[in-house]
């Protein structure tokens, strides 16, 4: 009985948690990417960016307060810093908007043309990034690192395994919850969030409503910026913070949306935990797990690893794959907001 | 001159004309209806009426006021109310969310607006919480209906309003139509349905080529051997 309990542990530890926080993460990417497609109809690649770029305000926010000695322990400053890297964040995404978007806007372009502007925008906003802040690693975690950390649990429970819970884990599912909930909250019972369901719904019925589409257009950016940042930030606390890991969240992050069917953003957050979940169950070593579940002598040679941590990023791409061939509308059917 | 009037409306989308010099009017607290073949340029008509055409001749004046220039979220907000004819819900949003949309452009109270409008449609009361998408043709079109109406217009515009609806579904939506009318509200409506549309209209617009052919009451137009012959089929 001790020994199932103590593989349940070692899952709990290696994998549900570390599973439910990476899918927080890559819940409120999706969902920015989600709040995109069906209000502006495009693609957005710079998302991956645009995360990056909120993670590196905050960060410089937080080193700011961090050397004027304020902090909120046992939480990481960062959480102090993150409404000045969101308020930041979209100043620079409406500014953009206004540049770059509003002009093909105004053309009528198609999905496709703004699916290319956007490359370009994730192209500049990356080297932004990497100018002001460098392409290094940067840590910025302060705060008591475990709420429960591996050897508390053994003691407390006189069990062989530990079920750590970090800090940035906690953070991180806490948060995303919380946003998650505003998010619905806004979409489905304020004016403006109904406004803009609408708008995703019947651009033209929106106008003849009296809608006011820039308004519309403008309030989607201002939510696509928060949650960026804050999805960036909570990556970035999580694992740490270097601008290249960004661009190639970007296809996870993309995968989440669309297994969850595109457009949906109840799908986006179904998506982010499958996409988590997969990629953490095929790439596990179940080694120790299953020797605690098998009588005591037998010897197991390998790891019991499905795949190799390598093929990470390639669970995305299959899953992907699998989803667009046989149910392309995703999870959930694709609809709007 | 009559409260809502487009006059000698020449205009079409491209460089071709589809209208030619048209005219189309209708009073308050009256039913106007368009019909004509297909291809007449009933729904192009219409659509001139709200803006969504680009004139090169004639004008549209509303209640006195030359609106000709204005863009059609701009005459909703002058008091035009408009329902297309196809995709005219917000299908993922319930029935209630469709009518509270309607009156965005409101700022007081639209509670009273929403049980007016759940008095003339009933049934959509029962499926308010319901996504406009899951309900039937004619259901939606009564959706339709009330989401114009909750900006309360002096015209209310219809394009095609029975379009793929059974016939006891389009009787029954006529008298919603005529119940809106006494409400002193103009009507202005193509319909596809000729005969049973004009027995209910005090105006009636036959249209041919996008240019006036004839132009009467509902009733004299239904006796018109001519017009009963050409376009109700006898």
């Amino acid at each position: 009985m001790i020994d199932v309990i103590n593989a349940a542990a070692l899952l709990g530890n290696f994998l549900v948690i570390p599973g439910l926080t990476y899918g927080s993460q890559l819940a409120l990417g999706a969902l920015g990417v989600t709040l995109v497609y069906s209000v502006l109809r495009f693609s957005n690649f710079a998302h991956g960016e645009t995360m990056a770029f909120g993670a590196m305000l905050t960060i410089l926010v937080t080193w700011g307060l961090q050397a004027l000695g304020v902090s909120i322990q046992p939480l990481p400053t960062a959480l102090l810093a993150l409404p000045f890297g969101i308020i930041g964040t979209i100043a620079f995404t409406l500014l953009i908007d206004r540049s770059v978007y509003a002009y093909h806007r105004q053309r009528k372009a198609s999905p496709v043309v703004f699916l290319i502007v956007s490359i370009g925008v994730m192209f500049v906003m990356g080297g932004l990034i990497r100018f002001i802040i460098g392409p290094n690693d940067q840590i910025f975690f302060d705060g008591a690192r475990f709420i429960i950390s591996a050897r508390d649990f053994k003691r407390m429970t006189g069990l062989e395994e530990g079920l750590a819970i970090r800090m940035t884990q906690a953070v991180t599912i806490l948060t995303a919850i919380v946003i998650v909930i505003l998010l619905f909250w806004f979409l489905n019972h304020t004016r403006t969030g109904k406004s803009m369901r609408a708008y995703s719904d019947n651009e033209n019925l929106a106008l003849l409503s009296g809608i006011n589409p820039q308004r519309v257009v403008m309030i989607t950016w201002i939510l696509v910026a928060t949650l960026a940042t804050i999805a960036g930030t909570l990556y970035g606390l999580d694992k740490s913070f270097k601008p290249f890991v960004y661009m190639q969240l970007l296809l996870p992050i993309f995968a989440s949306a669309i297994v969850g069917g595109v457009g949906n953003p109840l799908g986006a957050i179904a998506g982010g935990y499958v996409i988590a979940f997969s990629e953490l169950i095929l790439t596990f070593a179940y080694k120790k797990v299953i020797q605690y579940l098998t009588p005591d002598g037998i010897e197991i040679e390998s790891l019991m690893q499905i795949l190799g941590t390598d093929y990470k990023i390639a669970v995305s791409f299959i899953i992907l794959v699998i989803v667009l061939v046989v149910r392309p509308t995703g999870l959930f059917q694709g609809k709007t907001l | 001159m009559s409260f809502l009037i487009g006059q000698q409306m020449t205009g079409g989308y491209g460089a071709a004309d589809i209208l030619h010099d048209c005219t189309i009017g209708v009073d308050k607290g009256e039913i106007a209806v368009i019909v004509g073949p297909n291809g007449a340029g009933k729904s192009t008509a219409m659509k001139a009426v709200f803006g969504m055409l680009p004139l090169r001749h004639g004008q549209v004046l509303f209640d006195g006021e030359d609106v000709t220039l204005l863009k059609p979220e701009e005459r909703v907000l002058k008091g035009m109310g408009f329902v297309p004819q196809t995709h005219n819900v917000f299908i993922s949003l319930s029935v209630e969310e469709n009518l509270e949309m309607g009156a965005f452009i409101r700022q007081d109270d639209i509670r009273d607006s929403i049980a007016q409008v759940y008095d003339l449609f009933p049934i959509l009361k029962e499926k308010r919480k319901q996504p406009a998408g899951q309900l039937s043709g004619g259901q939606r079109q009564q959706v339709a209906v009330g989401r114009a109406l909750m900006t309360h217009p002096k015209v209310l515009m219809l394009d095609e309003p029975t379009a793929g609806v059974s016939p006891i579904v389009m009787d029954e939506l006529f008298d919603r139509i005529l119940e809106i009318a006494r409400l002193d509200v103009a009507i202005l409506m193509v319909e596809q349905n000729a005969k049973q549309a004009l027995e209910i209209a005090d105006k009636g617009y036959v249209l041919v080529q996008g240019r006036n052919r004839f132009t009467d009451s509902g009733e004299a137009l239904l006796a018109n051997s001519e017009v009963r012959r050409a376009f109700l089929g006898g």
